[in-house]
């Protein structure tokens, strides 16, 4: 279905719809009525990515946009000088992967403040002395597997975090241990756990969070930092 | 014929249309298609806005992570600008709550676009006094700086002095830390540029404070110093004492 619309009447205007987004300072809209946050622009980038139109967007500028909401600690936030945050890291480093751009990110200070996301549960929060999050298991370890990182996190315990956060009677997965289960931390609390290497798990990709096996029948080219280079 | 009606009402504005939309936002906050057409009433009825901004206050104080609430108030203000009752708000909003990234962001964007500066700091403290582990509060202080002053030598020295008051309270806060270190490397400034800073560290150490994020700081400026000894003495420590973070420790280590 995906392929079908690259050629097709719906790729033309939504290609069109998300270029119009774009603003002068290479931010993107999320919508007409204006909003800007770095979520717009990885959903922008994976969008035309997807749809095989990435270079009908100014491309430069959108990577200058993010580079500008980098924080002193290497992080990104939503906008420029907004405070780094696990969401906006993933977002941030994504549309880097998708624009071929991650050589321009400092991947030793990146991957640290990631790495100090573990607390010792095991879980990931997304800034400073917050609460861990089962679904900062995607944002945070996405981001430190695109850059090739992801080996400075303990993942034994990440896993055992993941794994309590269960409710054993119903099924799913809750944002930490004990608290009620829910779609959206089942998606990711799964695709993380996939990361992780569980084997009963279709192997995800880091970038978009789609199965590999999908994204390989893509032309799309989504930059990994291979880990043991 | 619902639809119809609903875009008659719209292009008509009228009161009964705009307590749709407070129904309708009531149901369920995120529908920004709904906002908009609150939007497009209040500019149709030309209302005064004094009630929407009571309104929205309302709106953020039972539902204050909503994106889009905090749109619609800077569409208000964009609309009146007038931003006089913003950082009362947001400080309202990070009283509940400190962290809240929206007002934060909300706070920032008024800072930035309308110059009201002043007091900032004082804020900026009277948060740390309160919680001095709030991260935001440790790059909102990034951000005042940043916009209002020079990154110079004597900037980036005066918020170290800052940055290790607060270390002293609390060195195993990661913000201080961070603050302290990003600034000097953002700035592109070394370690040596600041010899009271290194003192400080090499302080702390000898009065046997267990920081990891101590001991990480010292291994960097012994490293540009050409202290690899000393750097892979606090590696091995810090293998131990921050055992989750061993491979990172090692690659740090390994560059020696």
């Amino acid at each position: 279905a995906v392929v079908s619309t690259q050629s097709g009447h719906y790729g033309r205007g939504i290609v069109k719809f998300v270029v119009g987004l774009q603003q002068p300072d290479g931010s993107f809209y999320g919508d007409v009525w204006g909003e800007v946050d770095t979520r717009f622009t990885f959903c922008a980038f994976a969008t035309l990515a997807l749809l095989g139109r990435l270079d009908e967007c100014d491309l430069d500028a959108g990577v200058g946009f993010i580079l500008r909401c980098r924080n002193f600690d290497g992080a990104f936030g939503c906008t420029p000088g907004s405070e780094s945050h696990g969401g906006q890291v993933y977002c941030c480093v994504g549309a880097l992967s998708i624009a071929g751009q991650l050589h321009l990110i400092d991947t030793e200070q990146l991957g640290w403040w990631l790495s100090e996301r573990q607390l010792e549960s095991g879980g990931l929060n997304g800034r400073p002395e917050k609460l861990p999050d089962v679904c900062y298991s995607w944002w945070v370890l996405a981001s430190l597997k695109i850059i090739g990182k992801a080996h400075w996190i303990d993942k034994g315990k990440l896993v055992r975090f993941i794994l309590a956060s269960q409710d054993e009677e119903t099924g799913g997965f809750a944002d930490r241990p004990g608290d009620c289960v829910d779609p959206f931390h089942t998606l990711f609390g799964l695709a993380g756990l996939s990361l992780l290497g569980e084997s009963s798990l279709a192997k995800i990709n880091p970038v978009l969070c789609m199965p590999q096996r999908v994204i390989d029948k893509l032309s799309i080219k989504l930059e990994i930092i291979n880990p043991y280079v | 014929k619902q639809w119809y009606q609903r875009r008659v009402a719209i292009t008509a504005g009228s009161e009964r249309a705009l307590k749709l939309t407070t129904d309708a936002i009531d149901l369920n906050t995120a529908n920004y298609t709904v906002w908009h057409y609150r939007r497009e009433i209040l500019k149709a009825l030309k209302c005064d806005l004094e009630d929407e901004f009571r309104f929205t206050a309302q709106v953020i104080e039972s539902q204050p992570k909503s994106y889009q609430v905090w749109h619609h108030r800077r569409c208000l203000i964009q609309m009146t600008k007038d931003p006089s009752r913003e950082l009362g708000l947001t400080e309202s909003t990070l009283s509940d709550d400190a962290k809240n990234y929206h007002a934060w962001d909300h706070r920032q964007w008024v800072l930035e676009q309308y110059g009201l500066w002043d007091g900032e700091f004082d804020y900026i403290e009277m948060l740390l006094q309160r919680d001095l582990r709030n991260n935001s509060a440790w790059n909102h202080r990034y951000f005042v700086v940043n916009s209002t002053d020079k990154w110079n030598h004597e900037t980036v020295k005066k918020e170290l002095e800052y940055a290790a008051k607060y270390i002293r309270k609390a060195p195993n806060n990661e913000s201080s830390w961070n603050y302290a270190n990003g600034i000097i490397k953002k700035n592109k400034f070394s370690y040596d540029e600041f010899p009271e800073f290194i003192d400080f560290c090499i302080k702390l150490d000898e009065d046997k404070i267990l920081s990891p994020f101590l001991y990480s700081t010292l291994a960097d400026i012994y490293q540009a110093s050409g202290k690899s000894k000393r750097a892979h003495e606090l590696y091995e420590k810090l293998k131990e004492c921050d055992s989750i973070r061993e491979k990172y420790w090692i690659y740090k280590q390994n560059l020696l």
